[in-house]
């Protein structure tokens, strides 16, 4: 069997072998085109057998494109809007204006790091109550213009912190939601590393939400649910296998409306072809959403979240 | 359940009880060891007559405890988990459910009544901390929204009063979509201009602080509530932070600006009617 660590090893040993190749001008294109072979050989058995544990681990790999290679890659024109008009701009989560296919729109996208530096400054990603009043704002912003929001989602949840209580982190994100759910125009989310729970749901309860095909979606990292179900760190793996969390589970649940394929060895190994899978995607749906009239827009929305949920009638009570 | 294990840094006014059974006439205060006769429990607000400790309120104690006597009419739907995700930790999720049912008398873990607080009708809606940690998960977010959508049919207030520790593991991102769920409701309660009041009791945290909690017009907090977004363990162990010793408390909430009053639990049934006869002030004449 294919373990995480021999798929690394390889990989690394195969980019570092084609900078030599491409830089240097080594003539080793026969060995590069051998470990190659191996590489996608090890990478279909690994892919073929993916636990969630697995994924959870894929969604939080620091290689993976980030929320602003996503942006530069997926939109044209991006514009970056900052600050909260209170107190900071919240690095951990950022948007502005863009386009896509010639026309105008705003995107919110949660920020992690590559490098150990970076992963400190964008905090890995989560945002505290400056972020979610920044994510209003800008919210609000595309409601007076009429701009359809889009939303990349990648964060751990939102950060916990004393400062982060104090100016009420939980409140912003019930605004959040607040203002999300009640945009005049249409909305898409998508799930392109970790959905961490109110931190995501916060900028996420959109018309259309897809998702990533090796991002998680959850309620609770598989770490919290293991200490707080489990008693016990190591059961990560099984509370991630329990709590759902994987794309094509919140598919059949139909929680998520599309899971959009990664190329084979993850979004990492290919960021262009995962850009152009998103962009394709966005525009699909934004058509679809901005055909309809608005009234019809508001009312399926209102049925989406009205009847999300699962529960049953009981029988035979009085 | 032990709730106040870790929070020995700051003297609280809740204490730990074992889930009381109708059938216990005797109570025992984990505060002053003292035992105390339910009935004359009841008649103090469920405070320690001994000590001045707050007791644990079940949903049904609660209720008894702000309504007008005798004017509750149980509006719960009658509604019950399903387990979406198969889910089972240490033990089965409907096993969970079933026994939590067994514990509290409660379907789940909230209680809906229309009732009357000093002469005013409502909608109050009542969470349980014994059924699985006031967890919301589909079921509660129905409820809610039932609820929220009663209020709006009788333009009755809305009054909810939360105890929760956050979104329900079992039921995975359903439950996180109970946060965008009980909020788009609520927009529908705004809309049509009718009050709804919030009361934060021990404890309000979570996917509930963050979604339907913290979007009512006016909001109480009971005191000795813990009022928060994330355990303090997990904001000690990601950010290392040392935390001041009223944190998270409802003098901290009111300090930053969360909630509008503190309220002893003794007075919370008067400030409610208060509150209701200013709103209610064109059609009662006071
Ligand atoms: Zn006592």
């Amino acid at each position: 069997m294919v373990d995480e660590a021999t798929l690394k090893a390889l990989e690394e040993k195969v980019t570092e072998l084609r900078r030599l190749v491409e830089q240097d001008g080594l003539a080793l294109d026969d060995e590069l085109a051998l470990l190659e072979r191996r590489l996608e050989e090890l990478r279909r058995e690994y892919f073929a057998k993916l636990s969630d544990w697995d994924r959870v681990k894929l969604a939080r790999d620091p290689r993976r494109p980030t929320g602003i290679e996503l942006v530069e890659q997926v939109f044209d024109d991006f514009y970056e809007l900052r600050g909260d008009r209170l107190l900071r701009d919240d690095p951990a989560l950022r948007g502005g204006l863009a386009k896509l296919s010639g026309k105008p729109l705003v995107v919110l996208f949660h920020q992690k790091g590559k490098t150990l530096e970076e992963q400190k400054r964008y905090r890995f990603g989560m945002a505290g109550p400056a972020g979610y009043r920044k994510a209003v704002r800008l919210m609000e912003l595309a409601g007076r213009l009429r701009l359809p929001l889009v939303s990349l989602v990648d964060t751990p949840g939102a950060y916990p912190g004393v400062e982060a209580e104090s100016h009420n982190i939980a409140g912003t994100i019930a605004q959040c939601l607040q203002t999300m759910l009640g945009l005049p125009v249409p909305t898409v989310a998508v799930i392109v590393g970790e959905g961490g729970s109110g931190g995501a749901v916060a900028i996420a309860c959109a018309d259309r939400v897809l998702m990533l095909e090796y991002a998680i979606y959850s309620v609770i990292s598989p770490e919290g649910a293991a200490a707080i179900l489990w008693k016990d760190q190591k059961a990560a793996p099984k509370a991630a296998e329990a709590l759902g969390l994987s794309a094509p589970k919140l598919k059949d649940l139909g929680i998520i409306d599309e899971v959009l394929p990664e190329p084979l060895g993850g979004a990492h190994s290919d960021p262009q072809a995962t850009a152009a899978t998103v962009r394709t995607a966005l525009e699909r749906h934004l058509s679809e959403l901005s055909s309809l009239p608005l009234d019809k827009l508001l009312s399926l929305r209102y049925k989406r979240y009205r009847h999300a949920g699962s529960y049953r009638e009981l029988e035979g009570r009085p | 359940m032990p709730i106040w294990k870790d929070e020995k840094k700051s003297k609280r006014e809740y204490v730990e009880v074992t889930p009381s059974r109708a059938e216990d006439l005797w109570l025992r205060c984990q505060s002053c060891g003292e035992l105390v006769f339910r009935k004359k429990l009841a008649q103090n607000s469920y405070i320690c007559p001994h000590c001045g400790a707050y007791f644990f309120l079940s949903a049904q104690e609660r209720i008894a405890s702000l309504v007008d006597e005798g004017s509750a009419r149980d509006v719960t739907a009658p509604l019950v988990a399903n387990d979406p995700l198969g889910f089972v930790d240490r033990k089965p999720y409907p096993e969970r459910v079933k026994e939590a049912q067994r514990e509290t008398g409660l379907l789940d873990a909230v209680a809906v009544v229309e009732a009357e607080i000093g002469g005013h009708p409502v909608v109050l809606a009542v969470m349980d901390f014994r059924f699985i940690g006031g967890s919301m998960g589909s079921v509660v977010g129905e409820q809610l929204c039932l609820a929220m959508e009663r209020a709006i049919e009788s333009r009755s207030p809305f009054v909810l009063v939360a105890a929760s520790g956050g979104a329900r593991v079992q039921e995975g991102v359903l439950s996180l979509l109970q946060m965008p769920k009980t909020v788009l409701v609520r927009r529908k309660l705004a809309e049509a201009g009718v009050p709804y009041i919030a009361v934060f009791t021990y404890p309000t945290t979570g996917g509930v602080l963050a979604s339907i909690a913290s979007l009512a017009d006016i909001t109480l907090a009971e005191r000795g509530t813990r009022i928060g977004f994330a355990g303090p363990r997990v904001i000690e162990q990601t950010t290392k932070e040392k935390l001041p010793p009223d944190f998270q408390t409802e003098g901290f909430a009111l300090a930053h600006g969360m909630v509008d009053q503190v309220v002893p639990r003794e007075a919370l049934r008067d400030e409610l009617a208060r509150i209701l006869a200013i709103l209610d002030g064109g059609r009662d004449g006071g």
